[in-house]
């Protein structure tokens, strides 16, 4: 069997460096199962996560020759082999070491989300056509790879007032639920950030569960901030009725 | 007492070892109950092996049978596990699921709904009735989720990527545990009044297995070492469709629900080979019996190309299996270039679950030693000698809430702990012990043999001769785990991490060999060559119990507990 090079980012926040390492190929490896071999033949103290083996539990995301992906689902026959094939960690978190890096800024942007709070009176009756649309939400694995491509975290490092787009998915989950009854609009706008995000795409792109991100979670989302702040007539409406004004 | 400067040390009153879901729905109900709650874990949250749970959860709630009821669930229940159960334990857990399962959906999980608008249910092997709740085949996941979120809300105290590995004890009960931050390599006590034990399986121990890194045993371990009885460790469930090529991801899981959803078996020959086996449940007999017919269709040479049968939904639409088995379908698509809509997936028995455990008690979960509770995978009794389907999942909720209950009811009576400075010193003293040696075996080595031995001599068939060869290797294996050495720094030094989690496994790897040497009879999923056959007199009436003396490994036999005349009538009914 052929061999491949690996190079593997090695190192923490302040000091690292790229390694190479030679690995054998077998049918149908992916890049994950590349990984181990280096732990268990070559240096076992190659920091990586992973749980699943299988694109469930969204541990064992990294930058594949540039390219953020589960590498238990990135297969190395896919990869072109004339050149190593580069794994560094996800590039918006801090590095712990090697390949596993600091994501705890995603848990507590999750704790700022008012959990499910049903309708008084509930007979959690539901219909499948009535959720669908939230089921689709629902089957995010929190592998974080939309968290590291969108540039408001990646480049423009605005972790403190922006959600992110695998919350701005959470938060669809539960506004869209049929039988929830709080509203998170404020929080989307003032402690998420949704008018950060300009609707590139590229969290939508690097989904490994392809959910439509922008699509079905943001944009519907962009557009209760927009009826219930922005729009003009709305905000007539309330102030005939006398409402407080939102801030 | 402690030295406390020296450590980082928390203290609640309910320490929950597992964030699995077994694990989060003790720290609920814990918390319900106003405990202050810890919980900790190998891993990030969220990622226990709970996520992956595919098929379903198992609960009569009778929304598209309508003739379910508890009584069916609990003598499906019993059947399966060959009257090795509990039966307390299954009459709570038939009882309670549906009660369970509605609260999860309160917290906010969506499942697939009837056309009446209710929970959906699939048929599952070894269920009489169609009863399996489900989400497409991500059960777990939603399940996780909202366990997760709950949890989090409530306000539990999370101690993630931390690794337990000692329990602390007074000498008479469980006032904490040891254990060290897996990024740092730095050591945390964490005292409590009550520790639940929720940390899942062992089939790391085996080569092909669906289980991932963190299922070592080490709950097991733990808990034998603290001096808590360990019951039926003979049964461990090799789940029948394990993925078989291509080679990285030999063992992943097939779900279930695709036999539940009408999957068809069929050998190298095309011939369907359950007829011969079970005619009349087929495809969704129980898993023992599938697991071992796939292993006697190779073993006789009408194997699958890769050695294992062919397993074909593709007469089913494609957008159903699509909608129904949708990882499935990605899984093969991506992982083997199969696709399921089309043609037939290659599928052998994998370790998949164990059955026997931490020996607790029904109503309250408690195991046999004060301080100390068990749920979930790391708990026995449920499932006797063999696991259906879809219990696991209500297992966790079942009785993950009693253990809940159980441990902050026994916190709110116990005085405050004080730790024993010389446990945490022998415990720091063994851990490091790996950086100082000038030499020996890379840990990696010495798992991968171990797997070789519990997978060769200790697997789906199992006959005396090789159990004894089994015992004499794995005594070799663990003076090599006590010689091995580790490379690098403390920090998340995964070779580091397996130095420890290899002791675990030797201890259950031992305790399952021990049991299965003892047990001289064939039951549910323990098949031995040389004892085929059921032995009620003897083996119908007693149950494996390993403890923990001195340094060596006690084995004894104690009887299996009356069933009460009204439920016996259920099991006698045939229906
Ligand atoms: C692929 C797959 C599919 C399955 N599908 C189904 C299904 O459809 N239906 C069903 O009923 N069952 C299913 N099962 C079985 C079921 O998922 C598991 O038995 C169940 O999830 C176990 O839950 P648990 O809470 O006991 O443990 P887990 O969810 O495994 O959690 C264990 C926890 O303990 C922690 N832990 C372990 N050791 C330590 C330590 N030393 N220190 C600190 N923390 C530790 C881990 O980090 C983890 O958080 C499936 C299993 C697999 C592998
Ligand atoms: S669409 Fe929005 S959230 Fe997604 S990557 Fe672009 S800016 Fe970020
Ligand atoms: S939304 Fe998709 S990319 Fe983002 S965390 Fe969830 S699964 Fe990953
Ligand atoms: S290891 Fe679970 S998603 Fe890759």
């Amino acid at each position: 069997m052929a061999d491949a090079i690996l190079e593997v980012f090695r190192g923490n926040q302040e000091v690292g460096a790229a390694k190479q390492y030679t690995v054998p190929i077998a049918p149908g490896m992916v890049v994950l199962d590349a990984l181990h071999y280096i732990q268990a033949h070559l240096e076992p103290d190659l920091a990586v996560r992973w749980n699943c083996k299988a694109g469930k539990c969204g541990s064992c995301s990294a930058e594949v020759n540039g390219k953020p992906r589960l590498t238990c689902k990135t297969r190395m026959d896919a990869l072109p082999t004339d050149k190593p094939i580069t794994v560094y960690p996800m590039k918006s978190f801090p590095v712990i070491k090697d390949l596993v890096t600091d994501v705890s800024w995603n848990y507590r942007v999750n704790k700022k989300i008012p959990p499910f709070s049903p309708k008084p009176k509930t007979d959690w009756k539901m219909y499948q056509e009535d959720m669908d649309r939230v089921q689709e939400f629902r089957k995010c694995i929190e592998c974080f790879l939309c968290q590291n491509v969108c540039h408001v975290v990646r480049d423009h490092h605005k972790k403190e007032e922006f959600g992110g787009p695998r919350f701005f998915v959470r938060v669809a989950s539960l506004e869209m639920h049929p039988l929830d009854n709080v509203s998170r609009v404020k929080l989307l706008k003032d402690e998420l950030g949704i008018g950060y995000c300009n609707i590139t795409k590229c969290c939508t792109e690097v989904c490994p569960e392809e959910i439509h991100i922008t699509d079905n979670a943001i944009i519907p989302l962009k557009e209760r901030v927009v009826d219930e702040y922005y729009d003009p007539i709305m905000k007539l409406v309330r102030k005939i009725r006398g409402a407080p004004k939102p801030d | 007492m402690t030295n406390q400067t020296k450590y980082e040390t928390h203290e609640h009153d309910v320490l929950i070892i597992g964030a699995g879901g077994a694990g989060l729905r003790a720290a609920i109900e814990g918390l319900a109950a106003g405990a202050r709650v810890a919980v900790v874990s190998k891993s990030l949250l969220g990622k226990a092996h709970t996520v992956m749970a595919e098929g379903g959860i198992a609960a009569a709630m009778a929304n598209v049978d309508k003739a379910d009821s508890w009584r069916t669930h609990f003598r499906d229940t019993m059947r399966g596990g060959k009257l090795m159960n509990n039966w307390r334990m299954a009459q709570l857990h038939a009882q309670e699921a549906p009660e369970r399962v509605r609260e999860l959906e309160q917290w906010g999980a969506l499942f697939d709904r009837t056309s009446d608008g209710d929970i959906l249910q699939r048929a599952f092997g070894g269920h009489t009735f169609k009863r399996l709740c489900h989400v497409g085949d991500r059960t777990g996941l939603e399940m996780i989720r909202t366990l997760q979120d709950r949890g989090v809300q409530m306000g539990f105290d999370v101690f993630m990527e931390c690794t337990i590995i000692r329990l602390l004890t007074d000498g008479k009960r469980v006032v904490g545990a040891f254990g060290y931050w897996r990024e740092q390599g730095r050591f945390v006590v964490l005292k409590a009044k009550a520790v639940v034990m929720a940390t899942g399986g062992i089939g790391k121990a085996w080569r092909v297995t669906s289980n991932s890194w963190e299922y070592t045993g080490d709950g097991m371990a733990l808990a034998y070492d603290a001096g808590a009885e360990l019951l039926d460790m003979e049964f461990v469930q090799f789940h029948p469709t394990g993925m078989v090529w291509p080679p990285g991801v030999q063992g992943i899981l097939v779900t279930e629900a695709v036999r539940g959803e009408g999957g068809i078996l069929r050998n190298k020959e095309g011939q369907r080979f359950m007829e011969k086996y079970d005619p009349k449940r087929m495809e969704l007999s129980t898993r023992d019996v599938v697991a071992r017919s796939i292993y006697t269709e190779v073993r006789e040479g009408r194997g699958s190309e890769h050695g294992g049968a062919y397993l074909d939904i593709s007469h089913k639409p494609a957008e159903y299996v699509k909608q129904k088995l949708p990882s499935m379908y990605h899984q093969f698509k991506e992982l083997a270039d199969v696709d399921i809509t089309k043609g037939p997936m290659e599928v052998g028995p994998t370790c998949h679950y164990m059955m026997g455990g931490i020996k607790v008690e029904a109503e309250t979960a408690a195991s046999s030693l004060p301080g100390l509770f068990a749920a979930g995978e790391a708990a026995a009794g449920l499932h006797g000698a063999n696991r259906l389907g879809g219990n696991s999942l209500s297992d966790l909720l079942v009785f993950g809430r009693r253990a809940g209950l159980g441990a902050a009811a026994y916190a709110s009576k116990a005085p405050a702990a004080s730790i024993d400075d010389a446990q945490i010193a022998e415990a720091e003293r063994d851990m490091l012990a790996p950086f100082d040696r000038g030499e020996g075996e890379n840990p990696y080595t010495v798992h991968r043999d171990l797997q070789e031995v519990m997978q060769n001599l200790v697997g789906i068939f199992r006959v005396e001769e090789d159990m004894t060869k089994a015992m004499g290797e794995l005594e070799k294996l663990k003076a090599r785990a006590a010689r091995v050495r580790v490379e690098g720094s403390r920090l998340f030094n995964p070779g580091w991490h397996l130095s420890k989690d290899l002791k675990s496994m030797l201890t259950v790897s031992e305790a399952v060999t021990r049991s299965a040497m003892a047990r001289k009879e064939s039951r549910g999923a323990h098949s031995r060559i040389d004892f085929p056959k059921l032995d009620e007199q003897v083996w119908g009436r007693q149950h494996n119990l390993i403890t923990r003396d001195g340094a060596g490994m006690k084995l004894q036999q104690i009887p299996v507990d009356a069933i009460p005349g009204e439920l016996n009538e259920l099991l006698a009914d045939e229906k």
